[in-house]
């Protein structure tokens, strides 16, 4: 089994406040790790550190490729929804279809509801064929069916030898390492 | 993903508001005639420096939607986990901002240089000066789109940045423009080289300062 992600010792520093520190995690082929803790324990923090859009204070991280969905949709709002996505690349039409948005390929972005948008970037990462994801409150503004099709998606991905981080406050569905920030 | 990237600013620069700049442009060159009088003579004078300043307001218009949409949309981040380095992202977007800023400047300045009496000689060396100037005050509005992104009422923090910057690129241009010292169009050229060279290394690590 390889490591898709591995934290060495890491701490991270925000605006002078110390998240957290000595961080070790590794998440591997067909693995998934939720990480817990309450509103402000550094969550989305520690995604965009994974991502690499933050930098540890210690330690060290390695990665393989990954995609990021986190809340921002960064989707042309003028675009057709599928315009929009296919500018970010990937094999898209899978992807829609797996998040149950195919229809709305010819709607343009800003009519879209969160709910929707959501959707459309939980595709985006499908659609890079990346073998780590890195989600960020993945469950947010999406309904059952939505949360139904995400659990789906992440379990195929997993099946097919890929991992994901989850930052949630929200349980997932199915098994998942879990990781408590902020205590 | 640099040459989609351009496209696609170009796309959204093209769209809604690009015609907004030249318009402005336009209307601070008409503004001339009414405060200096009808003069030929007076306007003809003022005429290549009056749209050099007309040029250097019409650039604070767009800087808002530059950097700023892209960062608070995610686009940025997006951008940089597909390894994309923020100076080329930087670079991408001056090279779109120029292909929308650049060339309605230097179509508005036909009938603006008929507003302000100028002859067809002194029109072709505006042109020229303007050509090379916009390129300088393209990557700068980029620049400070980027240091200023994220800030409340980064609209006027934006021209109290530029404006002063601008003061070679407009002291050379401006000179050019005139016919003045044979020097000035090659020392306008130097200036704007060293902004188009600079601002991709200012704007990068200006993104990069925004996302921690």
């Amino acid at each position: 089994m390889t490591a898709l992600l591995r934290f060495d010792g890491v701490a991270l520093r925000r605006g002078g406040r110390l998240l957290f520190e000595d961080l070790d995690l590794e998440i591997g082929t067909g693995e998934a790790l939720q990480v817990v803790g309450p509103n402000g324990s550094g969550k989305s923090s520690l995604i965009r550190l994974a991502a690499g859009l933050l930098r540890q204070e210690r330690g060290r991280v390695e990665r393989s490729p990954f995609a990021l969905a986190d809340d921002q949709p960064a989707l042309d709002r003028e675009l057709p929804l599928g315009r929009a996505l296919s500018f970010w690349g990937g094999a898209l039409e899978p992807a829609l279809d797996a998040l149950g948005i195919s229809h709305l390929a010819r709607v343009r972005v800003r009519l879209l509801s969160s709910g929707q948008l959501k959707r459309a970037t939980l595709a985006r990462a499908a659609a890079s064929g990346a073998p780590l994801w890195l989600v960020d409150e993945p469950l947010n503004a999406l309904d059952s069916d939505g949360a139904e099709r995400l659990a789906k998606l992440l379990a195929d991905h997993r099946a097919a030898g890929g991992a994901v981080l989850a930052a949630s406050h929200q349980p997932l569905a199915g098994d998942w390492t879990r990781l408590e920030l902020g205590e | 993903m640099i040459g989609s990237l351009i496209g696609r600013d170009v796309r959204r620069g093209s769209t809604g508001a690009t015609w907004i700049p030249a318009a402005f442009f336009l209307l601070v060159v008409a503004l001339i005639p009414f405060a200096l009088g009808p003069d030929a003579k007076v306007l003809q004078r003022a005429g290549p420096g009056v749209l050099w300043i007309a040029a250097l307001t019409a650039a604070l218009l767009p800087i808002e939607r530059l950097v700023e949409p892209d960062r608070a949309d995610g686009v940025l981040d997006q951008l940089i986990v597909r390894g994309m380095a923020e100076e080329i992202i930087a670079f991408a977007k001056i090279a779109a901002h120029w292909l929308t800023f650049g060339p309605l400047l230097l179509i508005a300045a036909i009938p603006g240089s008929a507003l302000l009496a100028m002859s067809g000689q002194s029109l072709v060396r505006t042109e020229i000066a303007l050509a090379i100037g916009s390129a300088g005050l393209a990557s700068l509005a980029v620049a400070i789109a980027a240091v200023t992104s994220g800030f409340a009422r980064s609209g006027s923090l934006a021209a109290l940045l530029l404006l002063p910057l601008a003061i070679p690129l407009l002291i050379f241009g401006a000179a050019a423009s005139v016919g003045g010292h044979p020097s000035a169009l090659p020392l306008e050229a130097a200036v704007s080289l060293l902004l188009i060279a600079g601002a991709p290394f200012v704007a990068g690590a200006a993104i990069r300062a925004t996302m921690t």
